[in-house]
Parts: structure tokens; C-alpha cells; sequence
């Protein structure tokens, strides 16, 4: 029998606020231990919580990114259990009223080839809520060790329906998902920081079959790639119990990314019961017209959108969309690029291969670089206008990305311009001509590649700075005669 | 007042990290069905048309602005710590 397999996401997001979600101390990542707590962290005793409304800000404009429904208003519950992550004894989150509910990401299967685009999806999503992270935990021989940096940092939960089909689909979901959250300045989404974390449950059915198998939730995909490593794991592992007669049992699966294989974690006794209940410590929230629009003002083009726009509007192939848009602010570059020199494909070239090639190399942010839009628009300038070589013009890049001088400074300094003096040009060919009689007489007998005879010379007379294409019209036109 | 039937004492006490000697159970139990049946005096509220609320005052978005303010020193953070470890609370051994 063939299995098909049922996967839903809960994954993790750290919004990029600058305090905590219930307190304003500030948040923040690789600091000392400890060094990021107040008496609402600790939950001393009398300390009561406050919203972030930054961190609403974000959960909204995440919400409105992805077309999902915002709640008119919503609540905050607590969900009890003891922890030494949470000192409160409970986390304060969001149980039966999310901030938003629906909505979708759009996703980009792997296609045929690298330079072809892949099969658009939507993947559903059920909700996203807000709530606060828990501390972070140090196992030590015979202990445990708290570090409360983390705590009450606000934390977005997004699920998704169980529509996600294959360990690829999960693999696109993410870094779709991840993509946006960076373009509306949400979150950093660095998965090595636990920005981002990801949870998923698994179950398979017989192909074409509408019911859905007993789920496997499988923790501690701690990469994009170990997502989709785990998760492929996960279904082999369950279609081969199932193949093999045996049943699947509801559980929790640790995944090693190191090994590739998961195991059971030591099953609860019972189920969870969180005891959701209102928190009283908290108002509720309302969200009007006025505030979701002064958000969406701020939303920015999703990137799919904008791939399709540069292919479009531009001309850009796909391969050089694929590498510009992920990248905020590449694209922006790009397209300021593109304005100034008005040759959107040659400028997408330059960004796409010298530029990141360079900023690898140098291994510096495009941030840092000190080649800006208007150096890159100057290049494509002096090679569509002839001015230099294309030969020349990647010297001239690898320069200015040093320097930060204008391209057209290098050209000067190093003396890279093309020949344009048509009389000399004419010159050297009129020499090659004259001292090569024999392939004169096999050009004119139709022996088309005895023209090549007469470019050797004339490179050489011009120091490499002749551009071939002008050198071939002018031997033909010379030998016409 | 005894136990009632459909009290999971046994869950509750385990919820609440509690063990529970056979006389404390018996005793908890009917002070737990006790209070059940006076917050139950609740239910006979009349509360047609009354929507439902999870607050007494219609008061919301009471928020701060995101903008941080110093929090505690390493030491005074823990402060109150039965033991530390590198600037750390330490805990009995927990793995999940």
C-alpha cells in the first residue's frame, strides 16, 4: 500500500522588539547570564504585568502580511505548569482568542532545474498568537542551571493546518514563512539564535484517503535543513511500522540532527492539562480600522509579489530574481540600480553575480559595502555606452568594491577606456591587412575564418582595449573594398 | 459535605506537585467539595443576555510603549537564590 503523509507546523518566531512583552526590561540575545531580568521576569511577588505594544504592532502587521483575519478583540490566558523555565509557574498566552486567525503562506516548491521556477502553493494557517518565551535551561552533572535572559521575550506561535504534504513542502513553508517575517522587520528569524523554532506533527494515511493517522510530534528541528531532514526521517520511520503490520503511537520524537534519527521522548503519564484560564492580571485587547490601517501602511511587498513584478516590470530572468528578492535589502538595491542606469538586467548581472561574489569574498554585509547603487548604475553605463570592455569592467568592479571610488575614476586611473579612435582602429586593421596576403586571398576565395588571422595583430596593436565586435565590422568593411 | 464522585483528586494533587497522605485525601476532598458547592451558588445567577467576559470593567489596550528601562543587576536577580552557579539559579536536575 502507498502512504501519504499529513504535516502541520507550529513554528516559534521572536519578535524584534527591543523590551520584553510583559515588562520593559530590555530583550536581547548573547548577553551575559541573567543580565536580562526585572521583578516581572523573576515574578517576584506584587509585580504585575504590562503589554509591549511594539510586540502588537508586530504580531499584526505579521498577521496582515499573511492575509489573516485580526481579532476585533482578544484576551490573554494563562497555561499552567511547572517548569523551572517559567519562575511564574504559568505562561501568559493566548488560548481560545489568537490575535489572528487564517490567512496562508504562499510557498515555492524545488523546480525541474535551478533556472526554472517551481510550483507555486498556499499553505493554510490556523493562527498565530502572541505569548512570552520561557528562560533557557544549562543540564549540568547533577543539575540544572537557569539563565532567565530569555524569559518574557514576546514569542509568536503560528500553526498551520495539517495540509503541509512532504518534508520539501515544509522545507518551502519555512523559508517562505521566514522570508516575509525579515521583509516586514518582524523578526530576525536566526534559527542558531532560536529566533525562529519549529515544531511539527507528522502522521501518514493511505494515499487518496481522507482521515488523518495518529500524529508523532517531533521537537528540536533546530535548522531549515533538519526540518526537512527530520520530517522526511519521520515518515519513513512511520511508513515502515506501518508496512510491517505495527502501530503508530501518539508521541513526542526528539530529532538529532547529527545522527538523523529521532527518539521517543519518555511519554507523559498523562496528557498536559494547562488549566487555561483568563489571566486578570492583563485587559483585554481591541483592535480598530484605524489602528490595522496605520500598520498595513507599513507592510511592505511580499517577495513573492515582487519576483513576479521584477520578471515582469524588468525583464530579470528567473535565476537572478531568485538571488535578489529573498534579500530586502538587495532588491532594493537593485531596483535604485536599475532606476539610475535604466538597464534593469545588466544591473541585476552585476548585483547578482559580482556583487554578492565580492561581498562573500571580502565577507562584509551588503550594509558595509562600499559600492552603493549609484557605482554599479555608473558601470553598466560605461559599458553599454561602449566606454569599456566587459573584460575591463569586471576589473573596474572588483576595484571600485575595494575603493569605493566611482567607476569611472578607475577607468582613468588604470587606463582601462576602450578604443574608440576610429582612424588608428582602421590604422591597425589596414596593417594586419597589408602583411597577411594570403589570408587576404583565402577571406575573398570564401574562407570565412581566415578573417580571424588578421585579429591576433590588431589585439595586439591595441593593448587588449579594442572591442572585438568593432574590430571584426572593421576588417570586414576594409577587406569589402 | 462528602467527596464528590467526579472530584480527580489524585490528578489534582499530582497537577499541584502534591503527595497526599489516604487521611489527607479523604480530608481535602471534602473541603474541595465544599467549596465547589458554594462557588456553584454561581450557576444560579440569571445570566440571559449577558455577554460573556473574562473582565468586570470594560477597560483595554493598557500597554506601554517599547521602550526599555534598566532592569536588575546579576546580583540582585539573585538575590534570593537557595544556590547559584555561574551567575546561574541552579535547580534540581530537570530533562524532559
Amino acid at each position: 500500500m502507498n502512504y501519504e503523509a499529513v504535516i502541520g507546523l507550529e513554528v516559534h518566531v521572536q519578535l524584534k522588539t527591543r523590551s520584553k512583552m510583559f515588562t520593559r526590561v530590555a530583550a536581547g540575545f548573547g548577553l551575559p547570564e541573567n543580565t536580562l531580568t526585572d521583578p516581572v521576569v523573576l515574578a517576584l511577588p506584587g509585580t504585575l504585568p504590562v503589554m509591549n505594544k511594539g510586540a502588537l504592532d508586530k504580531i499584526i502587521k505579521a498577521g496582515l502580511l499573511l492575509g489573516c483575519e485580526i481579532a476585533a478583540v482578544c484576551k490573554w490566558d494563562r497555561k499552567n505548569y511547572f517548569y523551572p523555565d517559567s519562575p511564574k509557574n504559568y505562561q501568559i498566552s493566548q488560548y481560545d482568542q489568537p490575535l489572528c486567525r487564517g490567512g496562508c503562506v504562499e510557498i515555492e516548491l524545488p523546480g525541474p532545474a535551478r533556472n526554472v521556477m517551481g510550483e507555486h502553493k498556499r499553505i493554510a494557517l490556523t493562527r498565530i498568537h502572541l505569548e512570552e518565551d520561557v528562560g533557557k535551561l544549562n543540564h549540568v552533572e547533577g543539575a540544572s542551571l537557569v539563565d532567565f535572559n530569555r524569559a518574557g521575550t514576546p514569542l509568536m506561535e503560528i500553526v498551520s493546518e495539517p495540509v503541509i504534504r512532504s518534508a520539501d513542502e515544509a522545507f518551502a513553508y519555512l523559508t517562505a514563512l521566514k522570508t516575509v517575517m525579515i521583509y516586514g522587520g518582524i523578526s530576525d528569524c536566526d534559527m542558531e539564535k532560536g529566533q525562529l523554532r519549529c515544531d511539527a506533527n507528522i502522521s501518514i494515511r493511505p494515499a487518496g484517503t481522507a482521515g488523518l493517522g495518529t500524529k508523532v510530534e517531533l521537537k528540536n528541528l533546530n535548522s531549515i535543513s533538519f526540518v526537512r531532514d527530520g520530517i522526511a526521517q519521520e515518515i519513513r520511520r512511520q511508513t515502515a511500522v506501518a508496512l510491517s503490520g505495527g502501530t503508530i503511537e501518539q508521541e513526542t520524537r526528539d530529532y538529532d540532527g547529527q545522527t538523523g534519527l529521532s527518539q521517543s521522548l519518555r511519554s507523559k503519564e498523562m496528557a498536559h492539562d494547562y488549566r487555561y484560564f483568563p489571566d486578570p492580571d492583563l485587559m483585554p485587547v481591541e483592535v480598530d480600522e484605524a489602528w490595522k490601517s496605520a500598520i498595513r501602511a507599513t507592510c511592505p511587498e511580499l517577495p513573492f509579489d515582487k519576483q513576479r513584478r521584477f520578471m515582469e516590470q524588468y525583464g530579470v530572468p528567473y535565476t537572478i530574481t531568485s538571488v535578489l528578492v529573498p534579500d530586502r535589502g538587495l532588491s532594493d538595491f537593485f531596483e535604485e540600480t536599475a532606476r539610475l542606469c535604466g538597464k534593469p538586467q545588466a544591473a541585476g548581472n552585476w548585483i547578482a553575480n559580482d556583487l554578492l561574489r565580492e561581498l562573500g569574498a571580502a565577507k562584509i554585509e551588503l550594509s558595509q559595502s562600499k559600492v552603493g547603487p549609484a557605482h554599479v548604475a555608473g558601470l553598466v553605463r560605461l559599458v553599454d555606452g561602449g566606454v569599456i570592455l566587459s573584460n575591463a569592467a569586471k576589473e573596474v568592479f572588483v576595484d571600485m568594491f575595494r575603493t569605493g571610488e566611482a567607476p569611472e575614476a578607475v577607468v582613468e586611473r588604470k587606463g582601462l577606456k576602450a578604443e574608440t579612435n576610429l582612424d588608428e582602429l582602421e590604422r591597425w586593421c589596414a596593417e594586419a591587412i597589408a602583411s597577411n596576403p594570403k589570408s587576404v586571398a583565402d577571406y575573398k576565395g570564401g574562407k570565412e575564418s581566415a578573417l580571424n588571422a588578421f585579429k591576433g595583430p590588431v589585439m595586439r596593436a591595441a593593448k587588449g582595449k579594442a572591442d572585438p565586435k568593432r574590430v571584426d565590422e572593421m576588417l570586414r568593411r576594409l577587406l569589402a573594398r | 459535605m462528602p467527596q464528590p464522585n467526579d472530584l480527580k483528586l489524585d490528578h489534582i494533587a499530582n497537577l499541584a506537585r502534591l503527595s497526599l497522605t489516604a487521611e489527607e485525601k479523604e480530608r481535602f476532598g471534602r473541603q474541595l467539595g465544599d467549596m465547589l458547592d458554594y462557588v456553584a451558588l454561581l450557576n444560579e445567577v440569571d445570566v440571559e443576555g449577558v455577554e460573556p467576559t473574562a473582565h468586570a470593567f470594560p477597560v483595554v489596550n493598557v500597554w506601554a510603549q517599547d521602550v526599555p528601562e534598566p532592569g536588575l543587576s546579576v546580583e540582585d536577580a539573585l538575590r534570593n537564590a537557595p544556590e547559584r552557579r555561574d551567575n546561574m539559579f541552579v535547580v534540581p536536575k530537570v530533562v524532559e
